[in-house]
């Protein structure tokens, strides 16, 4: 016991020591600059939450590693643009992202995984040979062009905070929409009977197959929101930034890296890794621009160094 | 893990009684696998080994290897270098993943990161052009860097290795993902030491006894070489002591874990000699290209590797080479059939249709029509996927 | 077509393959136009195809007295698979002259590549790093069109005019930005302005919020080089912060792509300065000519030819014309065309071109601004036409050679 505290104060002060060093010095530096990176890594870390926890969802119940995820997000929104441009309204753009996604989600679930149960490896090629086809679909239909979306104006503008006289207000949305995206996916996971199954699910499938439970509908439902949140995420993050070929890669990438750290099928950890990656890449950013990304990996090597199952992850056989 | 221990766990009593009960590995070119099996336990002289060995050898086998002896001679250097001499360094790249994925049961999407480590330290350490971003190589001479790359490379690939086979089999293939993509990064953020996006330029197979290996029939006998033996050597290794309980580890590792074996120092080694067959994948595709840049290992090409594999079939070795050839030609000739916009559309295509219903690529398919029309009824190995 | 199909199905069954090489028919000079149809620059590289298409349909589709047979062929924008494509035209197809191909480092590659055919010509395509013809140029290996450092020139004579005496400045970390950088700053450094700050992020950053926080107050102005959904990214980005400092862009940073794409307007863009081989809003008849030929051959095509229509629409004419010059005589290793190409002088859509002794041209380069059409759309106004730039950047060699080609530190005057 004694040595396990001892163990985790080294740790604390061997990590915690020099960043709180960096802190005074960066806020002694440049304050403005210090505490702009703070909210940009955190709301960057709140698009990166909410990627990564339809792709955590979905692993946590199924063991199916969805590399098309990426895909999903690009397709929601794509999907998401074309009636927000069709309608002028940013709000039904994000329900056709969420509704587009999870659709192609159920039909993938239905139409093929379901015949691979057990089959994980299997599964996972599929869904990479999945995104290989649905990214160049995209590319044939949307072409390489860059498209970008139209918030409601009281939400794109900027507003000031702590020191920042002009801070983009729309940065500090995505962060109240992944709270409330959090805490409704806690309250469905842990007060809805649907959520309670799969929560039974992640523990044990064969005990929840035994009892009764049609699994069958469960994993539909499940792999439909998994996706929905990929495509809501599209157009949330979307509008953040913008719509091009490639950034299926690249939130595919994030969504790897985010639940690696923060621990395979775990919500919670997938917050945890989301708020590690997004601070880390912003500070990388904004203090070392050329290596930025290196510090992202950095982490998660030194994560599966330590903890080869992610900081909240669980060993499952 | 120390190397003494290491041997131990491969020494063990447990171990040569648990590998002597083992069958040998799934239908390794169909002979009988108590052959192999007794040819190993009766540790027989080396006369008995190539008795054995030749034994083996059919028709098919030389009029295989008659092929591609004469190929070169019988087409334009369009064919012999870059139709041959790249299948044959894809092949041996992909065959480094079937001999993980398949053999091994860990299917990493690092090893054309692992060929690209290669491929960058002999650009690093032997000769290349000036970049503009203001890297420099050293200038060896090319067999010191070719040792050092693949001495590198096989390193590399053993820490990759140490570091996903901590976690369980499904995971591995994320994790090797991360590490493949971060290594692109890297190397394209690097300027000092990887060149940054250009990378190196201008880095050429050396001439060797008047030979030079950039031409590209030489290319092509050094690129089929290489394949053939690496070939060779995992076909051998598979029926060596460590390829066997390897197989076993693959089905059930709680069991060899049971019976003795060290199952992480098992699947770390496979890395390695994965890595080495990597990495000489590596050295040829730089002097292929004659160059090497962050695009060398980029996502596209893992995924590439991946699909050269599972197109082939991961079950038997010649499958990383038979999957190597079939791509290379789709990607020279898609733009003459179909369009070559849709390149991706196609080989995606194809990878999906070959993963969802002949999981063991175009030899499963193969032995399928062999089953259902020359001897009649399916065989039940078709529906395996997994191998378990 | 037909011939190439036996070709692959002969392999497939092992069968030799000699009669592919067999000698054709020499009154059609095959032409091998490399461009990019996948990977990211899959729109404008569908523009290079087109801008080929109509120089030799302008030119009757014949040169020199002979029909010209054009082969397409296709990259990713990675320079393995510009010499995959090169290496299939030259030795398999068996074109006489290769045309490409699209992006600078690619460019690089096939000018290597072309020292292993010496006996054929080679034209770039759009491709403009400075390497290709500054480092260890090709022989047989041409370009008739500016590169990157070029089409920045006169850029800073016109930021110091407008007062912009202090610069921060943000630019992708590849060889692309480092030329346009250096040709930016080279006249502006000179001639007494600062760049206190260069801000170098990875090709294909999104989040540009972090850096736009360390943007000090007390400069003049931005200098922004950035291309496609990057440049979207950061304008829409900075915008959203509240910058309101006006912007000095790159040959692509304000280009149509950019100021006309899916989302709505930016108002704050109007008036930002920029440089190119080429304008939307050049006044001259060739120019309007050319604008209105490819409206009229390609309806579903861009509303006026992009960049690499343009480039790679001046380099194939630049070829026929040569072509004419020599009666389309390819004897002894192609050699009269080979002299002929590197005398040649013509006029453009946009302006005189002829080459240096690298085979690199020599051209004009277009100060823009930009402006609103009648219709609302966004488009480049020419402030100023910046004749004959050479690739010295109108330094002498000595001077230019004591500078280096630009990187991450070069030029440097904080």
């Amino acid at each position: 016991m004694t040595t396990t505290s001892a163990r985790r104060l080294f740790w604390w002060i061997v990590i915690g020591v020099p960043l709180a060093a960096f802190a005074v010095w960066a806020l002694d530096d440049n304050a403005k600059q210090f505490c702009s990176t703070l909210l940009n890594g955190i709301t960057l870390a709140a698009l990166y939450f909410l990627v990564a926890s339809g792709f955590t969802l979905i692993f946590g119940l199924m063991r199916n590693v969805n590399l098309a995820h990426g895909s999903l997000y690009l397709f929601g929104a794509y999907m998401g643009w074309i009636v927000g441009d069709a309608t002028d309204n940013w709000f039904l753009a994000v329900g056709v992202g969420f509704a587009s996604s999870a659709l192609v989600g159920l039909l993938l679930q239905v139409s093929i995984f379901r015949f691979m149960q057990g089959q994980e490896l299997r599964q996972t090629l599929v869904t990479i040979g999945i995104s290989i086809v649905l990214a160049d679909l995209m590319l044939w239909w949307f072409g390489g062009e860059i498209y970008s979306f139209d918030p409601p104006r009281a939400i794109y503008k900027s507003i000031p905070l702590l020191v920042i006289p002009k801070y983009p207000t729309y940065r500090v949305v995505v962060l109240g929409i992944a709270i409330v995206i959090g805490f409704l996916l806690w309250w469905f996971l842990n007060r809805t009977r649907v959520g309670m199954m799969i929560r039974a699910g992640v523990d044990d499938r064969g005990m929840l197959a035994a009892s009764g439970v049609n699994v069958q509908r469960v994993f539909a439902i499940t792999f439909a929101i998994g996706a929905g949140l990929a495509g809501f995420a599209g157009v949330i993050g979307g509008s953040a930034l913008s719509i091009s070929p490639g950034e299926d890669t690249r939130y595919l990438l994030a969504s790897l890296v985010v639940v690696i750290v923060g621990g395979m099928g775990s919500i919670p950890g997938a917050a945890i890794g989301a708020l590690l990656i997004g601070l880390a890449e912003q500070f990388g950013l904004s203090y070392a621009p050329t290596y930025g990304i290196v510090f992202t990996f950095l982490i998660m090597v030194l994560v599966l160094a330590f903890r080869p199952n992610g900081i909240l992850g669980r060993r499952t056989a | 893990m120390s190397a003494a221990e290491w041997r131990r766990a491969m020494n063990t009593g447990a171990g040569r009684r648990a590998w002597s009960r083992i069958p040998g590995g799934p239908e390794a070119g169909g002979a009988p696998p108590s052959s192999a099996t007794v040819a190993m336990v009766a540790a027989p002289g080396i006369e008995a080994r190539i008795g054995a060995l030749l034994g083996h050898i059919r028709l098919r086998h030389v009029l295989v290897l008659a092929a591609v002896l004469v190929y070169p001679w019988v087409v334009n250097s369009f064919f012999a270098f870059q139709i041959g001499g790249q299948a044959m360094a894809l092949g041996l790249i992909a065959l480094s993943l079937t001999f993980l994925g398949g053999y091994g049961g860990m299917v990493s999407l690092a090893q054309m990161t692992v060929a690209g480590v290669a491929s960058y330290m002999v650009a690093i350490f032997g000769v290349a052009g000036a970049a503009q971003g203001g890297a420099s190589s050293l200038g060896w001479p090319w067999e010191i860097a070719v040792v050092i790359a693949v001495l590198v490379a096989t390193i590399f690939a053993t820490l990759v290795g140490w570091l996903s086979v901590r976690t369980e089999g499904i995971y591995t293939i994320m994790i090797t993902l991360a590490i493949g993509v971060s290594f692109y990064y890297l190397a394209q953020q690097n300027y000092s030491i990887f060149g940054g996006h250009e990378g190196f330029n201008q880095v050429y197979a050396p001439t060797v006894l008047g030979i030079n290996f950039r031409d590209p029939i030489p290319f092509y006998y050094l690129a089929l070489f290489w394949a053939l033996a690496g070939y060779f050597f995992v076909k051998y290794l598979l029926r060596s002591p460590f390829g066997i309980a390897l197989q076993g580890v693959r089905e059930n590792p709680r069991r060899m874990n049971a019976l003795g074996f060290h199952v992480t120092a098992h699947r770390v080694f496979a890395y390695s000699v994965g890595g080495v067959l990597a990495a000489i994948g590596g050295v040829l595709m730089v002097w292929y290209n004659n160059r090497v840049s962050p695009g060398s290992a980029s996502t596209e090409m893992m995924l590439n590797i991946l699909i050269i594999a599972v197109m082939g079939g991961m079950k038997h070795p010649i499958g990383a080479f038979i999957g190597a050839i079939v791509f290379v030609l789709v990607q020279n000739f898609a733009i003459d059939i179909i369009a070559r916009e849709r390149f991706n559309l196609v080989i995606g295509g194809v990878f999906l249709l070959i993963v969802l219903f002949s999981p063991d690529g175009l030899l499963g398919l193969w032995a399928y029509f062999r089953d259902r029309f020359l001897s009649g009824g399916i065989q039940s190995k078709f529906k395996s996927a997994e191998g378990g | 077509m037909l011939r190439r199909k036996v070709g692959l199905l002969g392999t497939a069954v092992g069968v030799a393959m000699l009669a592919v090489g067999t000698a054709q028919a020499q009154d059609t000079i095959k032409i091998g136009a490399l461009t990019n149809l996948e990977g990211p620059f899959a729109v404008p590289g569908q523009d290079g195809h087109r801008g080929v298409d109509m120089a030799v349909k302008l030119h009757n589709g014949m040169a020199g007295g002979k029909k010209i047979q054009i082969l397409k062929y296709s990259s990713d924008a990675t320079p393995d698979k510009a010499v995959a494509a090169t290496r299939k035209a030259v030795e398999q197809d068996k074109v006489d002259i290769m045309i490409g191909p699209l992006s600078g480092d690619e460019g690089i590659a096939v000018k290597n590549y072309s020292k292993t055919h010496p006996e054929m010509v080679f034209v770039n395509g759009s491709s403009g790093a400075q390497a290709t013809t500054l480092q260890d140029p090709s022989p047989n290996f041409y370009r008739f069109n500016t590169e990157g450092a070029q089409w920045m020139v006169g850029l800073g004579e016109l930021a110091l005019s407008k007062g912009y005496k202090r610069m921060w400045l943000v630019a992708e970390d590849y060889g692309f930005p480092y030329s346009q950088v250096q040709g930016f700053m080279a006249s502006y450094c000179a001639m007494g302005g600062h760049v206190v700050k260069k801000a170098w992020v990875p090709l294909g950053t999104k989040d540009y919020s972090s850096i736009i926080a360390g943007i000090p107050s007390d400069v003049d102005a931005l200098v922004v080089v950035l291309g496609g959904s990057d440049a979207v990214n950061f304008l829409n980005q900075a915008e959203q912060a509240g910058i309101d400092k006006p912007f000095v862009g790159g040959s692509i940073t304000v280009d149509q792509t950019v100021l006309n794409y899916k989302g709505k307007k930016r108002e704050s863009l109007l008036g930002t300065a920029s440089a190119g081989p080429m304008a939307d809003g050049i006044d001259t008849p060739a120019w309007k000519k050319f604008v209105a030929d490819y409206k009229a051959q390609f309806p579903d095509g861009f509303p006026s030819p992009s960049l690499f229509a343009y480039l790679y629409y001046i380099n194939t004419q630049a070829v026929l014309l040569g072509l004419d010059a020599v009666n389309g005589d390819l004897s002894d290793k192609q050699s009269k065309l080979k002299a002929a190409l590197a005398k040649l002088e013509f006029d453009g859509p946009a302006g005189h071109i002829k080459l240096d002794e690298n085979r690199n041209a020599i051209g004009s380069t277009y100060i823009t601004e930009v402006a609103k059409a009648a219709d609302g759309s966004f488009y480049n106004k020419v402030v100023k036409e910046v004749p004959n730039v050479s690739e010295t950047l109108g330094l002498s060699k000595a001077d230019f050679d004591k500078m280096g080609l630009g990187n991450r530190d070069v030029p440097n005057c904080p």
